[in-house]
């Protein structure tokens, strides 16, 4: 074993890249050093440096192996084909039996020539997700300059260069130097080893291990806390960031001006975290304290006295712009903004904000009996959701979207309720973000997301594998999320009609057209759907609703398909059963979200039970059958003739599948407890019907009345959901 | 900064003497309206062709939508940047740079200097580089980027290119909370003294006098003059047009009479002009 110890020394990488290019060049390197067996991987990774160490195999053995070549008795040619192909001469080849064969050598590969070998490499295609070049004429990238190469095997240097034919690479080399703290401790000095490198860049004010940082930062956080009896806003994320801005973390603390603490708290947090990367920090009664955390690169001569009162400084100045729009945004009413809102592009295919908001306040409306709301307050929701766009503080901290919105409708009084919807109606803005509670801003966040959803699906910018460019899985994930954690239960489809419906009409020329393969497709797929052309020359597909006379827009369905398809998704996130959702949904699109969840339960639990294991598998029986013999004589949708029935296991099972009929009708009642224990009793006579009675009975009459059967059990218990859809 | 601190026009002739003696040609204000010092011929073309270039000068800077009246102590319309290019960007930029902060009184060894991220891009130069915000205490105190595409054409030699916000930078050496405070010359002439009434009046003018239907035909003029002026192979005198066009465009926007969509189409239009000037001038001797 041999030990590895490759630094890659640059000028600053964003903090944000750090993590993921140790990550990378850990795996690039394993995979380019695989011959050597890479054991025990170690990376770090800081504002000036990636690094890896790593054990390897001292060399790559030597190995042997015979090819067997063409037949002794193959013309010439052959053979000669063979040695070019291998590289080897007549006189490396004998006779073994009747073919000719080729002992080959491959000669032992020592780590150092190894690694110099296939480092480069690495280099050359290392995944920085922007890279450039720097200097004279090199086409070498690197996400920033790099400026040197520390790469070392047991102590020497395994010697490399990054030329590449007329290429000079930057003139870098492989060599045994690096450095420390840029401001502290200027200048190279050798390494040996990564021990050695780690201790070294300590004495020469670098730490190395991101965790090292954090922890210092932590603990200076804490300092001050105690010091200064504040609690510090708990924020890992900005954690990990400042890490990643310093070598040499100082932590220190700075005040905020006393004039500056009646600025709403999100103004003063965008500017903190976001501008400045600042910890904030609250007082004992949770109140937000005058104080932030901040943490310096260096040990200043002065105690860092200069540092703290810059940092106050910036602070001050950021807080009086801030003041400067918060003061002059509510000098006008926020209403007066809104004819604002028709200038403002919503997107290039899909029209204006002010053009948005018209059909947020109709789909607010509509929701709004749905989910007890008032739909005066909703409608005036709706209209001002967006004005805050057009603020001066919005424009400045685009992050304070909505609510914004909130203090100004506070300040021009504007019905509390309505406020908060202008704030909550972005909510939940991601998968930990609370979801709103509140009627009318529940009104408004389903109108602004379902909306979102019907535009981008008719200009047909839906998301695919490889991206999601509008968040609009993020927001079908929020619909889920507002119908389930409230409860709602909401004509969905119709609502979604309306929202597609207006959609087009936005998208204008640019709505999807329906090519004439689609739509015949959509009618193949689509029994009893309908091709409108409108006098817009918009050819749309619509779809019956079952048991209603509604005619129901075919790209409503397709949204409410992608809504059950992230919701499926979360059940599995959850660890619940998503399959037996995808069954319950396929055995009838319910665009109740709720019901459908509790339909799904229903049958989860019914499965999770002996009997409902049973009858599975029965069912599978049952549908195995049916499978194979309609493949020799079609359907058998007809209903079985009582006169035929002749075993008595036939005929209980008969009287189970007709009193099987009630299922249905519990179902619809939604009372699901009920309907299981009625599947329930199908189990028994099922059962007995494949113990006793022979499906392919000889006479034709009693088979195909015995697979009549079959399929109207199959049909009874489809009805609750498609069980061919279960796994396990 | 024990002694009393540089005024506003000695830390320009500090940053001149600094830079001077890394080689740079010490160019005057070029005499056309732009939005930044990039503009400025010296970067812009410059930045193209395989022969080494190094240049520093003051650039007055418009933005005519950052007008405030003079009421706003750190936003003006009117402003001042230093700004250089060294092509090939040298290896020791960097520390080229922080030696350039010490030489107006910012010690890294008392002053935090910190290089943040930041992707620049000019959508109408059709030109992007990567670089840093430079903090300094938690200020941004310049932008440092390493060019590599200008007027749509990928660099021969990535230059290095260093902007200062040289009245955001007095303030901070002067410890000024308010622009108009700064001193100007160290005898007692402040900032406001000599631009206050300035910013008023340009203020006015950017956001409620000026002509939007005069700014729109010369608009039209100079994108007509500089597309006549390529086809006599007049790379330089172009390029001139094509910055008027993109501060029109500027004093459009600041009238409030652009769409967003006309918006895009402005901003496609002066890049058109930008992306044509840039391949005259690598098309002729770049001398």
């Amino acid at each position: 074993m041999a030990a590895l110890f490759l630094e890659l020394f640059s000028e600053e990488i964003p903090a944000r890249m750090q993590p993921r290019a140790a990550e990378d060049l850990a795996r690039l390197t394993a995979e380019a050093l695989s011959g050597l067996s890479p054991t025990n991987i170690q990376t770090w990774y800081g504002p000036r440096r990636i690094a890896l160490a790593a054990d390897v195999n001292a060399q790559v053995a030597a190995v042997s192996s015979t090819e067997r070549g063409p037949r002794a008795n193959a013309p010439e040619q052959a053979l000669q084909g063979f040695l070019r192909k291998h590289r080897a001469t007549r006189e490396q080849v004998r006779q073994e039996g009747d073919y000719w064969v080729l002992e080959k050598q491959a000669d032992a590969i020592a780590a150092t020539d190894l690694i110099a070998g296939a480092v480069p490499g690495v280099l050359r295609r290392f995944p920085w997700s922007k890279s450039m070049r720097w200097g004279g004429t090199s086409h070498f990238t690197w996400v920033r300059p790099l400026r040197r190469i520390v790469c070392l095997l047991d102590g020497q240097v395994v010697p490399f260069d990054l030329r590449d034919g007329t290429d000079d690479g930057h003139g870098l080399t492989s060599g045994n130097l690096t450095e420390g703290h840029r401001f502290h401790a200027p200048g190279a000095f050798e390494v040996s080893s990564a021990a050695d490198w780690t201790t070294k860049l300590r004495e020469h004010r670098v730490l190395v291990d991101a965790a090292d940082r954090k922890r210092v930062i932590a603990e200076g956080i804490a300092r001050i806390a105690a010091e200064k009896s504040i609690t510090i806003v708990d924020d890992p994320g900005l954690l990990d960031e400042v890490a990643g801005l310093v070598e040499w973390p100082v932590p220190m603390a700075g005040r905020i001006a006393g004039e500056h603490m009646d600025l709403p708290p999100e103004i003063r947090q965008v500017s903190m975290r976001v501008n400045q990367r600042y910890f904030a920090a609250r007082s004992g009664n949770g109140e937000a304290a005058p104080w932030f955390i901040f943490a310096a690169n260096i040990d200043a001569d002065d105690g860092g006295v200069a540092i703290v009162a810059g940092n106050e400084r910036v602070l001050r100045a950021r807080f009086s712009d801030a003041r400067h729009f918060w003061d002059l945004d509510r000098k006008a009413r926020l209403e007066s903004r809104v004819p604002s809102l028709d200038h403002v592009t919503y997107h290039a295919k899909l029209g204006t904000q002010g053009q948005r908001v018209g059909r947020l306040r109709r789909l607010a409306e509509l929701i709004a009996p749905q989910v007890d709301a008032g739909e005066a307050l909703a409608d005036r929701a709706a209209e001002l959701a967006k004005a805050d766009l057009v603020t001066g503080m919005v424009g400045e901290f685009p992050e304070l979207q909505g609510v914004m919105g909130r203090y100004y409708a506070l300040h021009d009084h504007e019905d509390s309720y309505v406020a908060d919807a202008i704030r909550d109606h972005y909510a939940p803005r991601g998968p930990s973000d609370p979801v709103p509670t509140a009627p009318v801003s529940i009104a408004v966040a389903l109108a602004d997301k379902l909306d979102q959803l019907a535009c981008f699906f008719a200009i047909d910018e839906r998301p695919t594998g490889a991206g999601d460019p509008y968040a609009l899985r993020r927001a079908a994930l929020g619909v889920i999320r507002i119908i389930r954690e409230n409860g709602l239960r909401l004509k969905l489809l119709l609502l979604l009609d309306l929202a597609v419906t207006a959609a087009r009409h936005a998208a204008g020329e640019h709505a999807a057209t329906l090519t004439d393969e689609r739509a015949m497709r959509a009618l193949n797929d689509n029994p009893g759907a309908t091709v409108l052309r409108g006098a817009d020359a918009i050819a749309r597909v619509t779809r019956p609703v079952p048991g209603t006379d509604l005619h129901i827009d075919l790209l409503a369905f397709e949204i409410l398909e992608f809504l059950a398809e992230r919701l499926r998704v979360q059940l599995r996130g959850e660890g619940a059963r998503h399959d037996v959702l995808a069954a319950v949904f396929a055995a009838g699109a319910d665009d109740d979200i709720t019901r459908l969840l509790r339909r799904t339960e229903a049958v989860s639990a019914f499965l999770g039970q002996d009997d409902g294991a049973n009858l599975l598998a029965a069912y599978r029986r049952a549908a195995n059958i049916l499978r194979i013999e309609e493949r020799k004589d079609g359907p058998h949708t007809d209903a079985p003739d009582s006169s035929l029935l002749a075993e008595p296991a036939e005929e209980a099972l008969h009287r189970s599948v007709i009193a099987g009929l009630a299922i249905g009708i519990l179902v619809h009642d939604e009372k699901y407890a009920e309907a299981m224990a009625e599947m329930a009793k199908l189990r028994g006579p099922l059962d007995a019907f494949f113990e006793t009675v022979t499906v392919n009975a000889p006479e034709p009459k009693m088979r195909r009345n015995r697979l009549r059967l079959l399929n109207q059990v199959r049909t009874t218990m489809d009805r609750v959901a498609d069980f061919s859809r279960i796994e396990g | 900064m024990t002694e009393r601190p540089l005024s506003f026009q000695d830390l320009i002739l500090r940053l001149h003497t600094f830079w001077s003696k890394q080689g740079c040609v010490i160019l005057q204000p070029y005499d056309v309206e732009m939005g930044a010092g990039t503009f400025h011929p010296a970067t812009t073309l410059r930045a193209l062709g395989p022969k080494p270039w190094a240049a520093a000068y003051v650039q007055p800077s418009r933005r005519p939508t950052d007008g405030r009246y003079g009421e706003n102590p750190n936003r003006l319309q009117h402003y001042y940047q230093y700004q250089v290019i060294m092509k090939p960007s040298p290896a020791d930029a960097q520390d080229l740079l922080l030696a350039s902060y010490r030489h107006i009184g910012l010690d890294p060894l008392r002053h935090d200097f910190r290089f943040v991220e930041d992707d620049w891009e000019s959508p109408t130069l059709g030109a992007w580089g990567l670089g840093w915000e430079v903090w300094c205490d938690g200020m941004e105190v310049g932008q440092f980027t390493y060019f590599q595409q200008v007027g749509g054409i990928p660099v021969t030699l990535p230059s290095f290119e260093m902007t200062y916000g040289l009245e955001r930078l007095t303030m901070y050496v002067q410890d000024k909370e308010n622009v108009f405070d700064l001193d100007f010359n160290g005898t007692g002439v402040k900032y406001g003294d000599v631009f206050l009434r300035a910013e008023r009046e340009y203020s006015a003018h950017n956001f409620e006098y000026a002509d939007p239907a005069m700014l729109t035909r010369h608009f039209a003029d100079a994108e007509a003059e500089c597309a006549s002026l390529l086809k006599h192979d007049l790379a330089l005198p172009a390029y001139d047009q094509c910055i008027k066009a993109s501060h029109l465009f500027n004093l459009l926007d600041a009238r409030g009479v652009i769409s967003v969509t006309e918006r895009a189409s402005y901003i496609g239009r002066v890049r058109t002009l930008a992306k044509s000037c840039c391949e005259a001038w690598v098309a002729g001797d770049q001398g």
